[in-house]
């Protein structure tokens, strides 16, 4: 995972979770990008940063057995693809539950949590998780 | 005399998939492309180019600027043949035959090689989980957790939730592979499955398991390409490319409209036949890319095979060597293997055996046009190209 700029420049997105509002046609992205694909060039310079509410619904959902080295520890987890209420659609683990009591639908909210760590002596990566919402 | 720029395919060559510990990167493509270069009779020295699809040589083995360490390697670095390597990840040998293909129909080119390498084993454990996810958004799916077989997984349940059907469809694609590839001499697998096995192995990302996942293999596919002119000076027979389509949509899966309908693939077949001026029911056989059982799935209903949800319909029954619709004749990815940037050469491999009428145990009876189907990705990139006809 690796280099230290890399990661700090998306701290404002993973920690607080800071998308994009198009300021032509109003429409709300998450991960951020710099251009409207419905607007194109209208978007130019319009892409304003907006807080997402973090909450949502369960879209899908897996429980990964073969995990990357990252995630030796948390193995096996629950990654699950999450429609914010925001408007967004956005990957993420969803913890602290298990994964009998998830299913398509299940209202989640995000939290802050550890995400993955580069080995005993290396860089603590932090973002959102996701709970359940109850 | 009134040539049109058509291009054909003139001989191919392959290395044989699999673990292969004791054989590196250089040697398995220079197997492959100078195996093409036998069969179709031809001389290295007189290629105009060579495309090369590779897709993580550099995150395995420590190795980029692969298209000139080939070249070198087939003896021809003093040869003046030009080579460059095309990446567009599990992709890319789809992707090398497509530029190759351009070189020649822009008329720029009249004999060209491509070759597809990928040497998968050389790490271990789950080392290359990291690296294969290198093929996802690692900033927003990879970094969360997201594996190639999470996404896979993700698109698995939700199809199966919205369409009320069992795992017994994914596995059916599986079970076919495996069935196809104990027919291939080269393929990574030779023995075949059954629908209990397929359904019950260890689970990799659930609900999709070990006979769900195409395996990592090492393996180099090669084909040599030929102008209309260059066929007729030197009287070759071969398999006509008839069309060609590559479609992009949105990087990441949860930026789409669905999770089970790759948009790329329906586009890039949709023109693919179009250019190749024939329809679904003028293709005898199909090589699609199921690096997992649900893209197999998915991608007979995005090219058409099967309308939506009715994938079930076809998979137990027409997609043997003698059904409705065969597919993947070859074993697939999951069972013929799936070295990445191998993989999309190795179908059109395939596809010029099956109609030259060589492809022996496996051959699809009066076998006319083939369609290849290979994606990058979740899905953000797909190449369909149509072989055949006159």
């Amino acid at each position: 995972m690796g280099e230290l700029s890399r990661m700090w420049r998306e701290t404002d997105h993973r920690y607080r979770m800071v998308g994009e509002k198009c300021g032509n046609c109003g429409k709300l992205y998450f991960p951020p990008r710099d251009i409207c694909p419905v607007c194109h060039r209208d978007s130019i310079d319009k892409m304003q940063d907006i807080e997402m509410s973090g909450k949502g619904e369960v879209i899908s959902f897996t429980i990964v057995h073969d995990v990357p080295p990252a995630f030796t520890r948390q193995r096996p987890y629950i990654l699950a693809m999450i429609k914010l209420d925001d408007g967004p659609t956005m990957t993420g683990q969803i913890v602290d539950t298990q994964p009998s009591d998830i299913e398509i639908g299940t209202r989640v909210r995000s939290v802050f949590r550890k995400i993955s760590e580069d080995g005993h002596s290396g860089v603590i990566h932090y973002g959102y998780k996701f709970v359940r919402d109850v | 005399m009134q040539l049109s720029n058509d291009v054909f395919i003139i001989g191919t060559g392959e290395s044989k998939y699999g673990e292969l510990w004791e054989r590196s990167l250089r040697e398995i493509s220079v197997e492959a492309g100078l195996k093409a270069i036998e069969s179709s009779g031809v001389r290295t020295k007189d290629l105009d180019a060579i495309y090369m699809g590779n897709s993580l040589s550099g995150m395995i083995s420590g190795q980029e600027n692969i298209g000139a360490l080939m070249s070198d390697y087939a003896g021809i670095a003093d040869e003046d043949v030009p080579t460059l390597r095309i990446e567009a990840s599990t992709a890319s040998g789809a992707a090398a035959v497509y530029e190759a293909y351009l070189s020649i129909k822009s008329g720029e080119y009249d004999l060209v090689m491509v070759g597809g390498v990928e040497k998968m084993t050389e790490l271990y454990g789950n080392e290359m989980i990291d690296i294969s996810s290198s093929i996802l958004d690692r900033e927003w799916e990879a970094f969360f957790g997201g594996t190639p077989a999470a996404m896979a997984a993700l698109s698995a349940r939700k199809y199966m939730k919205d369409y009320g059907v069992g795992k017994d469809v994914l596995a059916a694609i599986s079970v076919n592979d495996h069935k196809n590839a104990s027919m291939n001499p080269i393929a990574h697998f030779s023995n075949i499955i059954t629908m209990d096995q397929a359904m019950n192995s260890t689970p990799v990302a659930e609900p999709l398991n070990l006979m769900d996942c195409a395996p990592q293999s090492d393996g180099a596919s090669s084909i040599i390409l030929a102008s209309e002119k260059f066929m007729k000076q030197e009287k070759k027979e071969g398999v006509k490319i008839a069309g060609s389509g590559i479609s992009q949509e949105y990087f990441a899966l949860h930026s789409r409209d669905s999770l089970y309908s790759m948009k790329s693939t329906v586009n890039a077949s949709r023109k693919a036949l179009q250019k190749a001026n024939v329809t679904l029911d003028d293709i005898s056989f199909a090589e699609i890319h199921d690096s997992f059982s649900i893209y197999g799935v998915m991608a007979l209903e995005d090219i058409g095979f099967a309308g939506r949800g009715k994938a079930k319909d076809l998979v137990f029954s027409e997609i043997g060597l003698k059904g409705k619709i065969p597919i993947n004749p070859s074993g697939g990815l999951k069972a013929k293997g799936f070295p990445y940037g191998a993989s999309g050469v190795g179908q059109f491999v395939e596809g010029y055996l099956q109609l030259m009428g060589k492809a022996g145990k496996r051959q699809v009876e009066n076998a006319e046009y083939g369609l290849l189907h290979s994606v990058a990705g979740t899905g953000s990139t797909s190449i369909v190209h149509i072989l055949g006809g006159e």
